[in-house]
């Protein structure tokens, strides 16, 4: 099978080259046979890289060690959801991961304007099929997934344990569709420029896919942050380390882009903007695929030193080399219909935000980079998360006031009485938050995180205003009840009110972030058992150390060492218990010395009480050098000495010792209750960010939902557009009917 | 006034912001940065009081727990050398902390010691993605 798989990336590789050719031809050649050859082939190697995923993804579940992956990155101990999801815990698997997102993706786009921009497909093709040929190629030449061992082993290593959490099944998945589906908008972006054809057809067609690559790359950062809250960072969410950053920075520019969009939708203006941002995009999204594997910069994600380096930067420099060629040469044809009419209107509101979202991304740039840029000056520095958050704090806060005022301003020139109208209501409750929060107290010190509380106040009013208005107007027309006028409102106008939900999404997730960041208690302790100690609002008391082994068919999975807390009230009054772990992995199944359950990577199981107020979390680390190891060490010494004497003949007996020994060691462990280490965290409205997050989502699903009657008013807009093209002969000097005159103010 | 004076006047501010802000964003970030040291940099050339960015492996069996609150002492040594550093630390260690693993961590120096800044310590991560196999 392993022959299979590397024969379908071969062919996948011949395909898309193929693809890159037609492309190109079908384009010079005003040919439309050979677009359509080119389009097939791009769904070709959408075919050959699904089987290609599927054999290794077999492979993965089949516990097949005669692949090399298979063997470095699964066990049989490794359940069976993990295995599934350790195709992509290696370079290659991630690689043929995101290369098999990319074809899915592109045969989608292709598909859906099979019939639409004759001009702009042809070249559209050929870049999608060209990035695939970049990563194929990689595949192929460079890190084959299908790599097969001469003598496979009985056991293979097994899933690096850190990545054993759920988020592992989607967070990888979301940020590489993420990135794919960047490229897509990206390839549009090209073929308009190299057709001169710069109206908003293109941005139309790839609109959604912009949105999607937008949902899906925040989702992925978020499920990170939520990974690392829960498991990895040790109670915190956002590390600024350089691959959070570079997954960050197309969705910053990507956030810039879908509103930006909107200004050349309806007002044809900012094209060079336009073109600029989703390129820029486009490859920010290629970077942050490579930032995560080129090992350049010191990163908690660390990929070993990786020979991918040179192809990748290649790549990159040929990309911006391409757009700003383009760009520049194609200056004449983006200029813009019209001029900006007042400072004070939705269109500038838009470019304000646009600003400081690109503000954000060059500062986030330049900080992860600063490394890279001040070793080219002499001696390599750093910034760390302080300097991260004195600068993005200010543009965080500006751009969610942005996001406040956009949805209530008018476009063109706002009037007095508009601003009256529509910021009356959201301004006093923003104030009515201020004055109670000072009132309250305990916020006033922390000038940033009141700000945010009351911008947040602002944005999230003038939503609501938004959707009052709305739904008043309709039941006014339709005479239906609340509940129905409220989901009329919102199918008609799916992206205005899909936004819209986004916008207090993101209100609500800084809110926690803010609260969360401003007036968190963190600690580590060391407690023996009966001790209590002082976090926030509660008190903690260490009862005591806990232990057990887990087991799978037979065998040791890992031991689970951990501690049991009591999380109290002021006053003494147990409100809790939690039980923290620690989870140790055998490094050699079936069995190794004792002391080597402890050379591997540990887990922490951490444990929380989460509530819409405030979390109170706990993790352990159970006091491996002092009791632990000396006591794991004379037991190898005794299992070596029986098998020296000839007590421990055969395998099983070893095992049988080996595993009595691990049992040993456990209950010694509970019964000492020795002191451990804590980490307890008291961090008030954590679950917001979450919450918010999760609006977010559903905002974004509502505003990317096709709506039925558009849909349908597209495909006679289209079939008006093909008329009137056959009517006036083949010039082309019909003017045809933009998608964003047919579907009106949509 | 006309507009295309107009249109210079706000380039002209506009520029001058991007300038004043590019200019605020170098200066902070100098100021708040930290030089990434290796041991053998900072055993030889550290200043009593600066902050240094220090990398470099774990010496094998220097983890020690200071017991109480203290926190942990080890030893820091080159990736490919065994000139090492002491350093002091308090605060959140992660879970592939241990001997001979890469760290990154901020330090200051304080007598003969370097303390570390609480909670900087990062270890790397050292499978995924790598390109040797693991032991099997």
């Amino acid at each position: 099978m392993a022959t299979l798989g590397r024969a379908c990336l071969i062919l996948a590789l011949g395909v898309a080259l193929y693809g890159i050719g037609a492309g190109i031809a079908a384009w010079r050649l005003q040919r439309r046979d050979v677009a359509n050859s080119a389009r097939r082939a791009v769904y070709a190697m959408a075919l050959l890289l699904t089987i290609a995923m599927v054999i290794l993804e077999v492979a993965f579940l089949r516990d097949d060690f005669s692949y090399a992956l298979v063997t470095s990155h699964s066990s049989t101990t490794t359940p069976l959801f993990y295995k599934a999801a350790a195709v992509w815990s290696s370079q290659e698997g991630s690689l043929l991961l995101w290369v098999w997102l990319l074809a899915l993706w592109s045969s989608l786009v292709l598909f859906l304007t099979r019939n639409r921009m004759r001009d702009v497909t042809p070249i559209a093709t050929a870049v999608l099929a060209g990035f695939a040929t970049f990563f194929t190629s990689l595949l192929v030449f460079s890190v084959s997934p299908f790599e097969i061992l001469g003598s496979p082993p009985v056991e293979g290593g097994g899933l690096n344990p850190l990545l054993r959490h759920p988020s592992m099944m989607i967070h990888p998945p979301m940020l590489y569709s993420g990135y794919t589906l960047f490229t897509v908008p990206f390839a549009f972006a090209i073929g308009a420029l190299v057709a001169r054809r710069v109206d908003a057809e293109w941005i139309v067609a790839t609109r959604r896919f912009a949105l999607g690559a937008w949902l899906f790359l925040g989702i992925g950062i978020i499920l990170g942050a939520r990974w690392s809250y829960a498991e990895l960072g040790w109670g915190g969410y956002w590390a600024w380390d350089p691959v959070e950053n570079a997954s960050l920075l197309p969705w910053l520019t990507g956030t810039a882009f879908i509103h930006s969009i909107m200004i050349q939708e309806k007002r044809g203006m900012l094209k060079v903007w336009n073109v600029s941002l989703v390129l820029t995009t486009g490859i920010l999204a290629i970077l942050g695929t490579f930032l995560v594997r080129s090992g350049i910069l010191d990163s908690i994600h660390a990929f070993g030193a990786s020979t991918l380096g040179v192809p990748f930067v290649i790549l990159i420099v040929g990309l911006i080399v391409l757009s700003v060629g383009l760009v520049a040469s194609r200056l004449d044809v983006l200029r813009s219909e019209h001029r900006l009419d007042s400072l004070a209107s939705r269109e500038a509101v838009f470019l304000f935000n646009n600003l400081v979202l690109v503000a954000l991304a060059f500062v986030v740039f330049f900080g992860t980079f600063f490394p890279l840029i001040t070793e080219a000056m002499g001696n390599r520095r750093n910034v760390g998360p302080p300097w991260f958050n004195q600068v993005t704090v200010p543009l965080a806060l500006a751009l969610v006031g942005l996001a406040g005022i956009a949805p209530l301003i008018a476009w063109r020139k706002a009037t007095r009485a508009n601003l009256r109208h529509s910021f009356t209501i959201p301004v006093a409750s923003a104030l009515t938050v201020l004055v109670v929060l000072v009132a309250v107290g305990g916020v006033a010190h922390k000038p940033k995180a009141l700000a945010m509380f009351v911008i947040a106040a602002f944005l999230i009013t003038g939503v609501a205003q938004e959707f009052w208005r709305g739904t008043r107007a309709r039941k006014a027309m339709s005479k239906d009840a609340w509940p129905v006028a409220v989901v009329s409102l919102v199918r008609r106008n799916r992206r205005r009110y899909g936004g819209y939900l986004v916008h207090v999404g993101i209100a609500t997730l800084f809110v926690g972030v803010a609260a969360s960041s401003a007036f968190q208690h963190a600690r580590d302790v060391q407690m023996k058992p009966g001790d209590v100690t002082k976090i926030g609002a509660h008190q903690i008391r260490y009862v005591k150390s806990t232990g057990r082994i887990d087991n799978k068919d037979g065998r040791i999975e890992r031991i689970v060492l951990g501690a049991q807390l009591q999380v109290l009230d002021k006053r003494g009054k147990v409100l809790h218990t939690l039980n923290p772990t620690r989870g140790f992995y055998p490094q050699n199944a079936p069995f190794a010395p004792v002391s080597a359950m402890f050379d591997g990577e540990p887990t922490s199981e951490v444990r929380m009480v989460a509530g819409l107020r405030r979390d109170v979390w706990t993790a352990v680390a159970p006091d491996i050098n002092s009791v632990l190891l000396p006591t794991a060490k004379r037991y190898d010494a005794a299992l070596r000495k029986g098998i020296a004497d000839g007590q421990l003949k055969t395998t099983e007996e070893q095992v049988l010792a080996f595993r009595a020994l691990l049992g040993k060691l456990v209950e010694g462990y509970v019964e000492a209750t020795p002191p451990a280490n804590f980490r307890l965290i008291d961090s008030p409205l954590v679950a917001w960010i979450w919450i918010g997050g999760i609006i977010v989502f559903l905002g974004g699903l509502i505003a990317m939902w096709p709506a039925p009657d558009a849909a349908r008013r597209r495909a006679s807009a289209g079939y008006a557009a093909r008329v009137a093209l056959e009517l006036a002969g083949t010039d082309g000097k019909v003017e045809r009917p933009t998608l964003e005159q047919e579907l009106g103010r949509v | 006034m006309d507009p295309a004076r107009k249109r210079t006047v706000r380039l002209v501010v506009a520029l001058s912001a991007a300038v004043l802000l590019a200019g605020a964003l170098v200066y902070t970030s100098f100021s708040a940065s930290s030089e990434a040291k290796s041991p053998s940099e900072l055993a030889t050339s550290a200043k009593a009081g600066e902050r240094y960015q220090l990398t470099g492996k774990v010496v094998d069996k220097s983890i020690q727990q200071l017991g109480g609150d203290g926190g942990i002492e080890f030893r820091v040594r080159d990736r490919d050398g065994s000139t090492s550093v002491p350093v002091r630390y308090k605060g959140s260690v992660p879970d592939p902390f241990r001997d001979g693993r890469e760290i990154i961590i901020t330090v200051s120096k304080k007598g003969a010691d370097f303390v570390g800044e609480r909670d900087s310590l990062i270890t790397k991560c050292p499978s995924k993605f790598s390109d040797k196999p693991q032991a099997v």
